[in-house]
């Protein structure tokens, strides 16, 4: 379908320290036992898309993905890494790697996305509509933990900030503004509210990082502006304000089309089929715009940046903080279990000690051993972790070889590997970064622990 | 619009709406009596049988009750006499095209006289003979169009025996896994083949370059014919035998296949399961129009959509247009004619042929997939028919010794030629032809948006004269008013109205110009819904209505009703009002009150050619009744082009 497909699994992200290390890139980060990467690759795969591209931030994590990926899709999927350099942005990692981009269109999807949307429906819309750019929205996810939900005040000041504010015109088919952080006054370019005449103000949908460029618009945009370093932050919102304005960079390639035909009378006869073809079409307010007052097509170029709102019973999250994590972890085994891929399967069942209870939504891995008289509840447990007896374990995501001593009740934490948790240890909303040993009989709340950078 | 399914030799009884079965309609029917006993008028049958107060046969039996119908309407028997004379005055018009590519002109005076000769003679066969009941797969007009070429295929065929036997033994001797036979058995066979064939081909021949050739018509016509002479028949068999199957293959492939009825059972599973689309259920729609296929946009766009990547064997190009189609993008003929067309040329230039295939048979296989997809997005037009059989026949027509950039660069150009001298330069010509019509301080009234119509106005406005136009619209489309804004942006004055004004408005116009989407051979023309209406009352006030068309819409299908082809449009968009939220009475009904409403929304309509003063096409301006001529001596010249 003559498309490219770049997934930009990132690398560090400071959201998710401590949750994230340089043995534990973000694309590795298990959701439900299951490296995030993965969800997305299997959505891809699903649609049938087995030419990818990922690109990792830094060498490193590069190795360790392209380790895990050829590991998991061994023949099934045909994926080249691309390692990047670290904190030069989304926009920096595509511009380092446009050079590879061939295809006529592009399909730009963060790694880090947890959805069942399929990716066709946005790509058909591009197509569709011949766009410079298609977006695709979906509601904000419920967020929060569902009891005792205590998240800090810190956090809160944080979800406000990914409310995206999105202007769409009536028929809800093309992106009109989009700010990312709620300021304190919006900029609306008036020619665009002029053409249109309505716009759709709504605060409710959420950019999930999923984008359909066009080639030629996207490569055009990186290299005039090298300044740009997010493809939500800058890049986007700069095509959606061009939109009636497109610069010089839009208008090359029609002129390249014009030259080419040379003799005056094809030509004649390609403004009229065009014409006609253009009468036939519904217009957009694109095309009324750039129709002169007498009728006849201007040379006022224009794109169209158009959006794909993605229907609310689907499931599309974005893991970007540790709240997200755990919404996503505790969705994942719960409403949304159709997105665990079917390589995800459980092994051999873990052994469990006497009047050891394990509720609903829960998934434990592989070789995990428990000890008599604990209780599970909504948790997910990795491989090979080893736990001690009257271990409570509520709300919260254990990674692999963990262990944990006799008497430790967990709340709403997040326990990374090869953490140690000695005795009568008691965790509430905390996050254990990887290796860490908690001393015996101490009690945290809301913290987050984490081994000292050597 | 009862009055379109009389003849035309029938005085002027209209029946309007339901009739009782006591009091059956005799219609007098002076010229055709005899078709008419065996076969008793369409208006009687179902009447009396009372299967249902409107008067539509069940649909199952479409092809017999078609077949009944047609034989009860004179049009091509009697116009016979009066039409053959007409051919020679077309010469003027023929000119016109023909200024383009003089090079073919001479070409096509040969054929033309052959076809003529030919279809003379089968003409006056059918009318001893019982033809009528090939008439619904349109075979009557493709047989006298056919049958020249599969003569110049045949003789095409003679000249190269030697290398084509070349070829074959090639073949044979390149498969030794299948021959057990020895080599000389081998060869005993195929010589005897070879004889064999030789003789067919000669003996059709000869029955085929012989002019009156009598024997060989019937069985160009497709099998329903029972009646047909029994040694025709066994002529037939054996030419069926010996003659390359091609040609006869290419002339199954050109019958139009019979429309999928889609309140029938049995069918309807096996074309659901082949179907990319999932086809929604047949739920509160009328009666009558169960037979149509059902419209599918809302559900199916993001159904479709999620399913983009999976449908690799799909171009991009094509599923692009056929995404268009489904989300109504783009609508119009002749637009989505040039889309479909444009789209097939990109399939085409990505095209590579398989190993172990040759191109114009996979391509066309392939063109075959594309075609149906874009059918299941929505119904194909007449005119994407006629283009998509253009097409096929190009392919089939490819030397096999093309190599196949070379290949593909010919069918791209064909299709540029196409659109170029079937639209284009088809419609400047009309736009010509139109513009002499118009005189200052006319009152033109259009309804809908025709591309061909806003042209015409256009170019007169840029000739200078003066004149009004009036711009009908009707609901949900609304589509005269992106006409409007064009022409009022061009300054031209318009008068804006809606469909239900129509009476009102059309005493002081002085001239109709109506775009179609096909002309039938019996000079229905097919447009969108309510040209009709517009027609009639325009006939009803002697105003002169012009159809503009192109000629490549002209099908040879005859049609005396909008019920048997037709296409359903958005349930939903009749029953809301856009922008209108005060207008919502349909909305909140309970399911149980929705189960006793059924939404009726058609697109098309037939307009009988009583209405209609003049067509005007690229060949010039003809009377309805000339359409036929048209098809008939025409079609083969463009399957050439």
């Amino acid at each position: 379908m003559d498309f490219q497909v770049v997934v930009l699994a990132g690398g560090n992200s400071k959201n998710l320290t401590p949750l994230v290390s340089k043995e534990l890139p973000k694309p590795l980060l298990p959701v439900a036992n299951c490296p995030v990467l993965n969800y997305v690759l299997h959505q891809l795969e699903q649609s049938n898309l087995k030419d990818l591209i990922v690109v990792v931030e830094g060498e490193d994590a590069a190795l360790l993905v392209g380790a895990w990926i050829s590991g998991t899709f061994i023949d099934r999927l045909h994926v080249e890494i691309a390692a990047v350099p670290e904190d030069i942005g989304t926009a920096g990692a595509l511009r380092a790697i446009s050079h590879h981009l061939t295809a006529k269109d592009i399909l730009v999807v963060s790694g880090d996305l947890v959805s069942d949307v399929p990716p066709g429906a946005l790509a058909a819309t591009h197509r569709r509509h011949d766009a410079a750019v298609t977006t695709m929205l979906c509601s904000i996810p419920v967020s929060g933990p569902l009891e005792s939900g205590s998240s800090g005040g810190k956090d809160k000041a944080k979800k406000l900030g990914r409310y995206n504010i999105i202007g769409l015109d009536p028929s809800k088919q093309f992106l009109l503004h989009i700010a990312t952080e709620i300021e304190k006054d919006a900029r609306i370019s008036k020619r665009i509210l002029h053409a249109v005449g309505q716009m759709e103000m709504r605060s409710d949908l959420m950019d999930a990082h999923m984008y359909a460029f066009k080639r030629s618009v996207l490569q055009e945009v990186l290299d005039i502006k090298d300044t740009f370093q997010s493809l939500k932050e800058d890049v986007l919102p700069y095509l959606v304000r061009s939109q009636l304005k497109s610069e010089a960079l839009l208008n090359r390639t029609p002129q390249g089309e014009e030259n080419s035909n040379e003799k005056v009378s094809s030509q004649n006869n390609q403004a009229f089929i065009s014409r006609i073809l253009a009468n036939a079409s519904t217009p957009s307010f694109h095309g009324l715009y750039s129709e002169n007052p007498d009728g006849s097509s201007s040379t006022r170029k224009t794109h169209k940046c158009c959006v794909y709102i993605a229907s609310s019973s689907s499931y599309c999250v974005r893991l970007n903080s540790i709240q997200a994590f755990m919404d996503i972890n505790r969705d994942v085994t719960g409403d949304a279990d159709h997105l665990l891929s079917p390589n995800n399967i459980i092994g051999p069942s873990p052994k469990l000690g006497t009047k050891t209870t394990v509720g609903p939504n829960c998934r434990l891995g592989e070789g995990s051993e428990m000890g008599d008289k604990c209780q599970v509840k909504r948790s997910i447990i990795g491989r090979h972790c080893r736990i001690g007896s009257h271990v409570k374990a509520v709300n919260s995501v254990v990674m692999n070889h963990v262990t944990i001593g006799d008497g430790c009740i967990i709340q709403g934490s997040v326990i990374c590997s090869n953490v140690q948790l000695q005795e009568r240890v008691v965790l509430k909303d905390c996050q254990v970064g990887a290796g860490f040993v908690v001393t015996a009989g101490s009690e945290y709340k809301a913290e987050s622990l984490a081994k000292k950078e050597k | 619009m009862d009055a379109r399914r009389m003849s035309r030799a029938v005085p002027r009884v209209r029946q309007v709406g339901f009739f009782t079965p006591n009091t059956p309609v005799q219609q007098p029917r002076p010229q055709s009596a005899a078709p008419s006993s065996e076969s008793p008028p369409l208006s009687d049958s179902p009447a009396s049988n009372s299967l249902s107060p409107v008067m539509i046969p069940p649909p199952r039996h479409l092809s017999d009750n078609l077949g009944g119908r047609t034989a009860a309407v004179p049009v091509p028997g009697r116009e016979n006499s009066g039409e053959l004379p007409t051919v020679g005055s077309y010469n003027p018009s023929e000119s016109v095209l023909w200024l383009d590519s003089p090079p073919r002109s001479r070409i096509g005076d040969e054929e033309l006289s052959e076809g003529a000769e030919s279809s003379l003679g089968w003409y006056r066969r059918s009318n001893s003979a019982k033809f009528a009941s090939s008439l619904p797969s349109g075979g009557f007009n493709l047989s006298t169009v056919k049958h020249p070429e599969s003569v110049a295929a045949v003789e095409a065929k003679n000249p190269l025996p030697g290398k084509s036997e070349a070829q074959k033994e090639q073949a044979s001797s390149s498969k030794p896994l299948k021959a057990k036979t020895t080599k000389a058995e081998r060869r005993a066979l195929q010589e005897s083949q070879r004889a064999a064939k030789a003789a067919s081909k000669a003996e059709a021949n000869k029955s085929g370059t012989a002019g009156e050739a009598p024997s060989s018509k019937p069985m160009k016509q497709p099998p329903l014919k029972k009646d047909g002479p029994p040694v025709a028949s066994s002529i037939a068999a054996s030419e069926r035998i010996g003659v390359d199957r091609s040609v006869e293959k290419e002339r199954k492939k050109d019958l139009p296949p019979p429309r999928k009825q889609f309140d029938d059972e049995s069918r309807g599973g096996r074309a659901k399961r082949r179907s990319v689309l999932n086809q929604p259920e047949a739920r509160n729609r009328v009666e009558l129009f169960r037979h149509l296929p059902p419209h599918k946009n809302g559900t199916q766009l993001p159904y479709l959509q999620s399913k983009f990547f999976e449908l690799q064997e799909k171009h991009p190009a094509v599923y692009k247009v056929g995404l268009q189609y489904l989300a109504g993008d783009l609508s119009g003929g002749n637009a989505r004619c040039i889309a479909m067309l444009q789209a097939f040329q990109e399939a085409i230039r990505d095209y590579s042929t398989p190993p172990e295939k040759t191109l114009s048979r996979d391509l066309t296989s392939k063109i075959g997939g594309f075609v149906s997809f874009l059918i299941e997005c929505r119904p194909l037009s007449m005119s994407m028919g006629n283009a998509i059989r253009f097409l096929k026949s190009r392919i089939a027509r490819l030397p096999l010794t093309l190599s196949e950039s070379e290949a593909k660069t010919t069918l791209c150009s064909d299709i540029d030629r196409f659109i170029n001298e079937k639209i284009v330069l088809a419609d400047k010509v009309i736009l010509r032809h139109a513009a002499t019509k118009i005189r200052d301080g006319d009152v033109l009234l259009t309804y809908g948006s025709s591309c061909v119509v806003e042209m015409i106005l256009l170019y007169a406005h840029e000739l200078g004269k003066q004149f009004r136009v009036v711009v009908v619209d009707s609901h949900p489309m609304l589509e005269g008013q992106k006409l409007l804004r064009r022409l009022v942006v061009k300054g031209l004055s318009c008068i804006y109205t809606q469909l239900n004004a129509i009476s009102y408005v059309m005493h002081e116009v002085t001239r109709v110009f109506l775009g179609a989407s096909s002309i039938f051979s019996n000079g229905t023309v097919y447009s969108m819904v309510g040209t009709a209406s517009v027609a009639m009352v325009a006939h009803a006030f002697r105003v002169p209505v012009l159809v503009c068309c192109e000629a490549y819409k002209f099908h040879e299908r005859v049609q005396l009703d909008s019920i048997c082809f037709n296409e359903l449009g958005d349930p939903d968009a009749i029953s809301k009002v856009p922008g209108r939220v005060d207008v919502n009475f349909l909305d909140n009904l309970t399911d149980k009150q929705k189960e006793n409403l059924e939404l009726l929304n058609l697109k098309y309509d037939a307009t009988p050619s009583d209405y209609i003063s003049v067509i005007v096409t690229d060949y010039g301006m003809i009377p309805p009744t000339s359409v036929p001529v048209i098809v008939r001596e025409y079609r083969k010249e463009y399957l050439l082009i």
